[in-house]
């Protein structure tokens, strides 16, 4: 009888936390090694992303995008440069930033409320009922409650994206780092998703940055667009959409912005392919 | 039931062609008894308490050198799969003991342990481990990195990633092997109790080598009958309800 309110009311509290993250990249330097030689896939990129902010970043596979993402996330170390996340030192993975991947990297061995819960389970100073409350409201949020009980390989693709985006959500942190989430799926699935996550993202109020190559997907979700270009990786150009939201893929204000990146995309093709000769 | 049906059918097919190669009388009665008298050995062993007793004693055997098995092989596999040295001494070690027939023990054990049932422990604990330690090591090493890092990112880390990540992700292949262990425990106990004699305990393969001693066909079909039966129900009770979970949660099964 004495359960309730004070477990109740905790929930409601981990759910109020909304901190989204400033980060701050200076020149971030990252090399491989390939068959070829050494190849810079990034080369001293410096960029700063405000607290709740929607930026992304595009350019042609190989333009160090993805590494990017991944140094953020703590996966990967860089060459030199330094990656602040409020401020502080990224020396390795943590929950404050959480990565959403392009395949679904949830796990077979647990339902969906499992997957859900992964993250929560290690966070501390949380009763387990409070864990379980809060993966249900992401799990709402996303709009899969019924398919809580349902084991991972029975979804469909575009439900193991929501499924993955809840799981990144649901410990609540403050920067969530998007890798082409949505590149495998269908256009209609897609352009549900893009509706979905805009207003995830204004109830949440995350900072997110998201890696893609569709221009239009990044006209469509970011308050800025990055332009990447490949060999060396580098920030080549930088565009602000400043469009009401929630944003329609196929408005036309939106394809008069995606032009302009578009073609900005195919000059640094081109300057690259000088570059070769 | 259609299925229990005809399973059913096809298991009384075989034992009326067994009966009616017994009253053909084309093989000396000795080498080939009729089914009614193998069931009145084995309606003899199960009321004298032979038969009860001499699968209790296998079991023991088989249970704890299988389990013994399972503990020293399951670590085993993480370190191989963890660390290269591990790797490169254990890891060769298991695969070519691994392909060494698991009867081949049985002289060794004998030296060393002479007619105890240490040799015989010993004997079914080889069987066991070095598959257990394979299936561990390719089902670790057959993780997709995108689980290790997925995990990573949201604060899992050493011993939490090996329990909650690691192991659950490995454990199709695990189970593979613990079943093949399973078998290999309990072929080679088999040619254990048969060429061993130890009086601490007859076991069933035991009574198969003096069923044969005694010329006792009857004795010798049916012990097969319920190592056979034994080997069923093991798969039927323990491996199957895992395996289709797996399945069912992996979503690997056809049917």
């Amino acid at each position: 009888m004495h359960r309730g309110s004070r477990d109740r009311s905790s929930a409601a509290e981990e759910l109020k936390v909304i901190a989204p993250s400033k980060l701050a990249i200076e020149d971030v330097s990252k090399s491989f090694q390939s068959a070829s030689g050494t190849v810079l896939a990034l080369d001293r990129v410096s960029l700063n992303v405000a607290e709740g902010e929607f930026i992304c970043l595009v350019g042609a596979s190989g333009c160090g995008k993805t590494t990017l993402l991944n140094i953020i996330a703590g996966l990967e170390k860089p060459d030199s440069g330094t990656v602040l996340a409020d401020g502080k030192p990224v020396t390795g993975p943590g929950r404050e930033r959480l990565v959403m991947f392009q395949e679904p990297a949830l796990f077979p061995w647990l339902n969906v409320f499992g997957n859900v819960l992964f993250g929560l389970k290690l966070k501390p100073n949380l009763t387990n009922k409070d864990r379980r409350d809060v993966a249900k409201y992401y799990l709402e949020l996303v709009g899969l409650s019924r398919f809580e009980r349902a084991n991972i390989h029975e979804l469909s693709g575009g439900m193991k994206q929501r499924v993955s985006l809840a799981r990144a959500l649901a410990p609540n942190p403050r920067l969530l780092l998007m890798d082409e989430p949505f590149a495998a799926l269908d256009a209609l699935t897609r352009e549900q998703l893009y509706g979905d996550i805009q207003e995830i993202w204004k109830a949440r109020r995350k900072t997110i940055v998201f890696v893609t190559h569709n221009v239009r997907e990044a006209a469509c979700l970011g308050d800025r667009v990055l332009l990447f270009s490949p060999h060396p990786g580098r920030v080549q150009e930088e565009f602000t959409v400043e469009l009401p939201r929630p944003r329609d893929i196929n408005s036309v204000d939106l394809a008069a912005h995606a032009t302009r990146i578009t073609k900005a995309l195919k000059r640094a093709g081109q300057t690259e392919a000088v570059a070769r000769k | 039931m259609k299925r229990f049906l005809l399973a059913a059918g096809f298991f009384a097919v075989l034992l009326l062609l067994w009966d009616a190669a017994f009253r053909a009388k084309i093989w000396s009665p000795v080498l080939l008894p009729s089914p009614w008298q193998v069931a009145e050995y084995l309606k003899h062993a199960a009321t004298d308490g032979t038969l009860a007793e001499a699968t209790l004693i296998t079991m023991r055997r088989l249970l704890i050198g299988y389990f013994i098995g399972l503990i020293v092989g399951l670590p085993l596999g993480l370190l191989t799969a963890r660390w290269k040295l591990f790797r490169d001494t254990i890891g060769t070690m298991a695969l070519g003991l691994q392909t060494l027939p698991s009867v081949c023990w049985v002289p060794l054990a004998l030296l060393w342990f002479g007619q105890t049932e240490a040799a015989m422990l010993f004997v079914v604990v080889m069987g066991t481990l070095w598959s257990v330690v394979i299936a561990t090591e390719t089902g670790v090493r057959n993780v997709p990195p995108i689980y290790r890092r997925a995990a990573l990112t949201m604060g899992s880390k050493r011993l939490h990633m090996w329990f909650k990540v690691i192991l659950p992700a490995a454990l199709p292949f695990i189970v593979s092997g613990m079943k093949q262990g399973w078998a290999f425990a309990w072929r080679s106990l088999m040619a254990a109790e048969i060429f061993v004699t130890i009086l601490t305990g007859f076991g069933l393969g035991q009574l198969l080598h003096y069923g044969r001693e005694l010329s006792a066909m009857d004795q010798v079909i049916a012990i097969m009958l319920v190592i056979v039966v034994i080997g069923l129900l093991a798969d039927k009770i323990f491996f199957s309800p895992i395996e289709k979970f797996l399945h069912h949660r992996w979503g690997t099964s056809q049917a």
